[in-house]
């Protein structure tokens, strides 16, 4: 009696374990939420694929809002958002929507998610909502948006849709903090609002930190021109250490 | 005088591509060669001075606050502004469809060489960008808008075309491997940049009947300076 027990408690065991494999191997087959190729969707545009400086889609409002680290995390946040769900609603009426009126149903999806964004703002962040002005509106017309419902979420399902916005858009994110990080450390001194570097007095002996020693901020990095510079250096930083990345001519 | 100075202004001083940056993917992407860029840079400048003043109606008369007046005056306290940007993209969208269909008629041969692009100046930010700078900047009349457009058009005209040169000449020269390509054009865009900056100390003034405008004139000029030169404010913050 209880080796039969044992034994069939023993096959069931079995059984589940088949199952288990079998439901492993059939999701495989499916792909499991985060399998390889979906965790590739999320990290490949850190990278080896960055929206930025590979794809290089979204450098508009990319460069003019990283004066400050501030404004540039909301404004990545704001992408994540808005590209994650862009996507996610594409790829869902994707076989519904005609080929010929798709770019028209895409920039109204994406603009109707924007004014949510936008009315957000303004109403829990005004004073970030101000500095970044017009570049939240600009968010519809961010090329990494409409090049990645182009490119994907017209062509595959809803969760690869939303990874791939993600990790797009974390890509995005990167280099807008990377490059924000410089421009406010550099041109300002501060972070997030914060004087890392001290505080500058109207005299040396007023200041503390760098500013003790005569340190000055380089207020160039303020104006547009360097944001390009920047993420000039930036690629060039990536690509040699990339090398697959460099280009023919 | 205004005009001109607004004209100006929007060419140089507030460049599209080297003051905000906008439309930079399809300035990087079309600025190979001098023949596209010009044929895009022509098609921006087209759909700018027709989408702004359109754009500047619906602004004006649907979209801001007590825009709805001319209905009636029950109407007046609406205030629809938080559609302007479902409104500026769907103008501009259609508007763009409409450019293509002229340049596929008319001139197949430019319509193959833009090939992709030109759907794609639907999503050019310039094109939104000036919509939106238009709304910032409360225009008194549609010439203003108009002259912004062209003026606004001309800018990212003259930058595409100036890095297209470039470009071309800078496949003979000898730049590091990793920045060839995107790193040097980046660069030299920024270079350019700062050579455009020097446009900024550039004030246009009247003769003597209009000097005692200008007084008026510049406490205007700041006003709508405030929103497009936050840079400087965030550096004196």
């Amino acid at each position: 009696m209880s080796t039969e027990n044992t034994s069939t408690e023993i096959s069931k065991e079995e059984k589940k374990k088949k199952e288990m494999i079998l439901f492993l191997s059939k999701s495989e087959e499916k792909e499991s939420f985060l399998s390889k190729a979906n965790r590739k969707l999320l990290s490949d545009p850190l990278d080896d694929n960055n929206p930025i400086t590979v794809q290089v889609l979204g450098i508009c409002s990319a460069l003019a809002i990283t004066v400050q680290l501030k404004p540039a995390i909301v404004m990545s946040l704001a992408v994540v958002f808005v590209m994650a769900m862009g996507n996610v609603v594409i790829s869902l009426i994707r076989n519904l929507v005609p080929n010929r009126i798709r770019i028209i149903v895409q920039l109204v999806v994406v603009a109707s998610l924007v004014i949510v964004v936008d009315q957000v703002l303004k109403a829990f962040l005004y004073d970030v909502s101000k500095q970044l002005s017009i570049f939240i509106g600009l968010i519809i017309t961010n090329c990494i948006i409409m090049g990645r419902l182009e490119a994907f979420a017209l062509g595959n399902g809803p969760w690869k849709s939303f990874l791939d916005g993600i990790g797009n858009a974390a890509g995005y994110g990167i280099i807008l903090i990377i490059v924000a990080f410089f421009r406010e450390l550099l041109g300002s001194g501060k972070l997030l609002g914060y004087e890392v570097l001290g505080h500058k007095g109207l005299t040396l002996e007023d200041s503390t930190g760098l500013y003790a020693l005569g340190y000055e901020n380089n207020g160039f990095f303020l104006l547009s021109p360097m944001a390009l510079i920047v993420v000039g250096v930036v690629i060039w930083y990536q690509r040699s250490r990339n090398r697959k990345l460099i280009e023919e001519n | 005088m205004d005009l001109i100075n607004l004209f100006v202004k929007s060419i140089f001083i507030e460049n599209m591509i080297f003051a905000y940056f906008l439309g930079m993917c399809s300035y990087l992407a079309v600025s190979k060669t001098v023949k596209t860029a010009v044929g895009l840079g022509a098609a921006v400048i087209f759909v700018l001075v027709i989408t702004v003043p359109i754009n500047y109606l619906i602004d004006t008369y649907l979209l801001q606050a007590g825009a709805l007046s001319w209905l009636g005056p029950e109407y007046a306290s609406i205030d629809l502004s938080f559609l302007s940007f479902i409104m500026f993209i769907a103008v501009i969208a259609s508007m763009v469809q409409l450019v293509e269909m002229i340049v596929e008629k008319f001139s197949p041969a430019l319509y193959g060489s833009l090939g992709i692009f030109l759907p794609l100046i639907a999503v050019n930010c310039s094109i939104l960008g000036g919509a939106l700078f238009m709304q910032q900047k409360d225009f008194s009349g549609i010439t203003e808008a108009i002259t912004y457009g062209a003026g606004s058009g001309i800018g990212w005209f003259l930058a595409i075309l100036a890095i297209a040169a470039i470009r071309e000449k800078i496949a003979y020269s000898n730049v590091p491997a990793p920045l060839k390509g995107l790193g040097i054009t980046f660069i030299i865009t920024g270079l350019m940049a700062i050579g455009f900056m020097s446009f900024m100390g550039i004030k246009l003034e009247g003769n003597q009947e209009e000097l005692k405008e200008k007084t008026v004139y510049e406490s205007e000029e700041e006003k709508s300076d405030e929103a497009s030169t936050y840079i400087t404010n965030l550096d004196n913050e």
